[in-house]
C-alpha cells in the first residue's frame, strides 16, 4: 500500500489530499437518508426491460427474483428519472414518511 | 549548450528534459509555442510520452490530474481566457495534492479583447493552492521549469506548481539560453517515483471523496500548512540547482536563485517591489539614475505563492520609500502585489512608505521614462497612493 500521508489535526484523522485506503466508500457511506420521494414500482404493470436501470444514476435500480425491477432503500436519492423514463409508466414517486 | 532561443522553445526543451508521460493542451489561442514544440517533439519520437490535444482547456488540466493520479509525472500549459477556463480543476488539482507541472504565459483577461501581457490570469489564481515562480528571463524560465518538479514532487510538498512568464515579452523574444545536456538534468531530477498514493488496480484506494463538514476544514488547514512548508523546499531546491548549474550567461540569471532577488539595494533610498520581465527594465533605469547619482535598488520577487511575508518584512524593513509595481488588479480594492506587501509589512516596526504604481495592463510598453517616474514620484512623494502609469 502507497504512503498515504495518515495525520491528525485536532482530532480529526486525515490523509494527504483525502485519499482513503480502500475502494467502495461510496458503499459504506449509505445516502437514501437524502430522499424526500420514493419510487414505488407497481409490479403488475413493470414489464422488466430494466430502462430505469439503464437511466438510473446511482445504480439505484435492481432486478428481483421475478424479473421486475425496484429501488435500493439505502442510495435511492429519489431523483424521479425512473419514473420520468419508464415506457409502462410504473413506477410513482411518493412522499417519504417517517 | 548554449543558444538564442524563444523562452518558449526554452521551456519546451526543459520539459522534453523533464519528460512528463502526459501532457495536455488546448491546441489554439490562447496557446504558445511551448507545447507546438513539444508536440513536435512528440511527434519526431524525442519525447515517449502521450500527447492530448485537449478540447479545451478545463479538459487539459483534467487530463493532467488524471493522469498524475495514475503516478506519473504531467504538464501543461496555458494563458489568460485558458487559465481562467481551468479554475474549477485547479483547485481540485491542489485539493487532491497532485504535482501537476504547469507554464503560465501571463496576459491579460477579457474584456475587452486582449492578447497581450499582463499578470492579471495567474494572479486571479493566487488562492488555487498553487505555486506560483515569476520568472524575468529566458534562461530563469528554462531553469525554473526543471525546478518547479523537484519542488512539487518533493514528499514534504505534493501541491501544483505554475512557473508564469511574461507573455511576448518573454515567451516570444529570442535570448542566449544554456540548455544543460539530459544527464546532467538527470542528475538533479531523476526519473519520477510517485511518493503520493496512485491509482491501481492491484491495490485499490479512493481519490477525491467527498468532505463532509466534520472533516472539510481540516483537510482546508492541511493544503495552507502544505504550501506554507513548501517556501522552505522552495528555497532548498534553488539553493541546490544554483550550486549544480552556475550561471554560464552573464546576466541571463541571478548567481543563486532565492525567493526574491536583490538589486542594488544596499545603499537605496527608494525600492522598488517587482515581479517578471519588467524588472529588467527597472535595472536598467537603476542604472542609469546611479550615474546621475539617485540611489535606487530592487527588489524582485519570483515566489509568490507562498508568499514569503517574513522574509519580505525583514529585507524592507528599515527603508523609507518603497514602491510596488503591479501588473495586475484587484477592482475595488488596492493592486495585489500591493497589498501582499503591505500586509506583510504591518507588524514591522519601521514601516516604509509604500507606494502602488499600475503599469504595463494589456500589454501597454513599461517605457525606462515610466520607471524613471515611479522612482522619482515615490523619492519626492509626489502623486496619489495608487498611479496608474498610461
Amino acid at each position: 500500500m502507497a504512503d498515504i500521508g495518515r495525520k491528525k489535526i485536532g482530532n480529526v484523522e486525515l490523509t494527504t489530499g483525502a485519499v482513503l485506503p480502500s475502494d467502495g466508500s461510496t458503499q459504506k457511506n449509505k445516502t437514501g437518508g437524502w430522499r424526500a420521494l420514493r419510487p414505488v414500482t407497481d409490479h403488475a404493470k413493470c414489464t422488466g426491460c430494466g430502462i430505469c436501470w439503464v437511466y438510473c444514476p446511482d445504480a439505484s435500480r435492481f432486478k428481483d427474483k421475478d424479473g421486475k425491477f425496484d429501488f435500493v432503500a439505502d442510495y435511492c436519492k429519489g431523483c424521479g428519472i425512473c419514473a420520468d423514463v419508464c415506457p409502462v409508466k410504473c413506477i410513482t414517486m411518493v412522499v417519504e414518511e417517517e | 549548450m548554449k543558444e538564442v532561443m524563444e523562452a518558449s522553445h526554452a521551456i519546451a526543451e526543459a520539459v522534453k528534459a523533464v519528460d512528463p508521460a502526459v501532457i495536455a493542451a488546448y491546441p489554439i489561442t490562447p496557446q504558445t509555442h511551448i507545447v507546438e514544440r513539444l508536440s513536435e517533439y512528440v511527434a519526431n519520437g524525442e519525447l515517449k510520452g502521450e500527447y492530448i490535444n485537449a478540447e479545451s482547456e478545463f479538459a487539459a488540466i483534467s487530463a493532467c490530474l488524471g493522469a498524475q493520479a495514475t503516478g506519473v509525472r504531467s504538464y501543461t500549459s496555458t494563458s489568460s481566457q485558458g487559465l481562467a477556463l481551468m479554475h474549477e480543476i485547479l483547485y481540485i488539482v491542489s485539493g487532491m495534492r497532485l504535482p501537476v507541472g504547469m507554464t503560465v504565459v501571463n496576459r491579460a483577461l477579457s474584456a475587452p479583447i486582449n492578447i497581450w501581457n499582463d499578470h492579471q490570469d495567474s494572479i486571479s489564481e493566487r488562492d488555487s493552492g498553487w505555486i506560483q515562480l515569476y520568472v524575468e528571463t529566458a534562461q530563469e524560465a528554462y531553469d525554473m521549469t526543471l525546478m518547479q518538479y523537484k519542488i512539487c514532487e518533493d514528499k514534504r510538498v505534493l501541491l501544483p506548481s505554475m512557473v508564469c512568464l511574461d507573455g511576448f515579452t518573454l515567451s516570444h523574444v529570442y535570448e542566449p539560453v544554456d540548455i544543460l545536456e539530459k544527464a546532467r538534468v538527470d542528475g538533479f531530477l531523476p526519473k519520477y517515483k510517485p511518493v503520493h498514493a496512485v491509482l491501481d488496480p492491484k491495490e485499490p484506494l479512493t481519490q477525491g471523496p467527498i468532505g463532509f463538514p466534520t472533516h472539510y476544514m481540516e483537510f482546508r488547514k492541511d493544503l495552507v500548512d502544505a504550501i506554507a512548508g513548501s517556501e522552505r523546499v522552495i528555497g532548498e531546491v534553488m539553493a541546490e540547482y544554483s550550486r549544480m548549474f552556475p550561471v554560464s550567461i552573464k546576466d541571463s540569471r541571478p548567481d543563486r536563485y532565492y525567493h526574491y532577488e536583490e538589486y542594488m539595494m544596499e545603499d537605496a533610498d527608494v525600492v522598488l517591489v517587482a515581479m517578471g520581465s519588467v524588472c529588467g527594465t527597472i535595472k536598467e533605469v537603476i542604472d542609469e539614475l546611479r550615474g546621475k547619482g539617485v540611489k535606487a535598488g530592487l527588489l524582485k520577487l519570483v515566489t509568490y505563492r507562498p508568499f514569503p511575508n517574513e522574509l519580505i518584512a525583514k529585507r524592507l524593513s528599515g527603508y523609507r520609500k518603497v514602491a510596488v509595481v503591479d501588473k495586475a488588479l484587484s477592482p475595488g480594492n488596492t493592486a495585489p502585489l500591493y497589498t501582499e506587501v503591505a500586509s506583510a509589512l504591518y507588524d514591522s516596526k519601521e514601516r516604509p512608505n509604500l507606494r502602488s504604481f499600475i503599469v504595463g495592463l494589456g500589454g501597454r510598453d513599461v517605457t525606462l521614462g515610466h520607471i524613471e517616474r515611479i522612482i522619482n514620484m515615490t523619492l519626492k512623494g509626489e502623486g496619489a497612493k495608487t498611479e496608474w502609469m498610461f
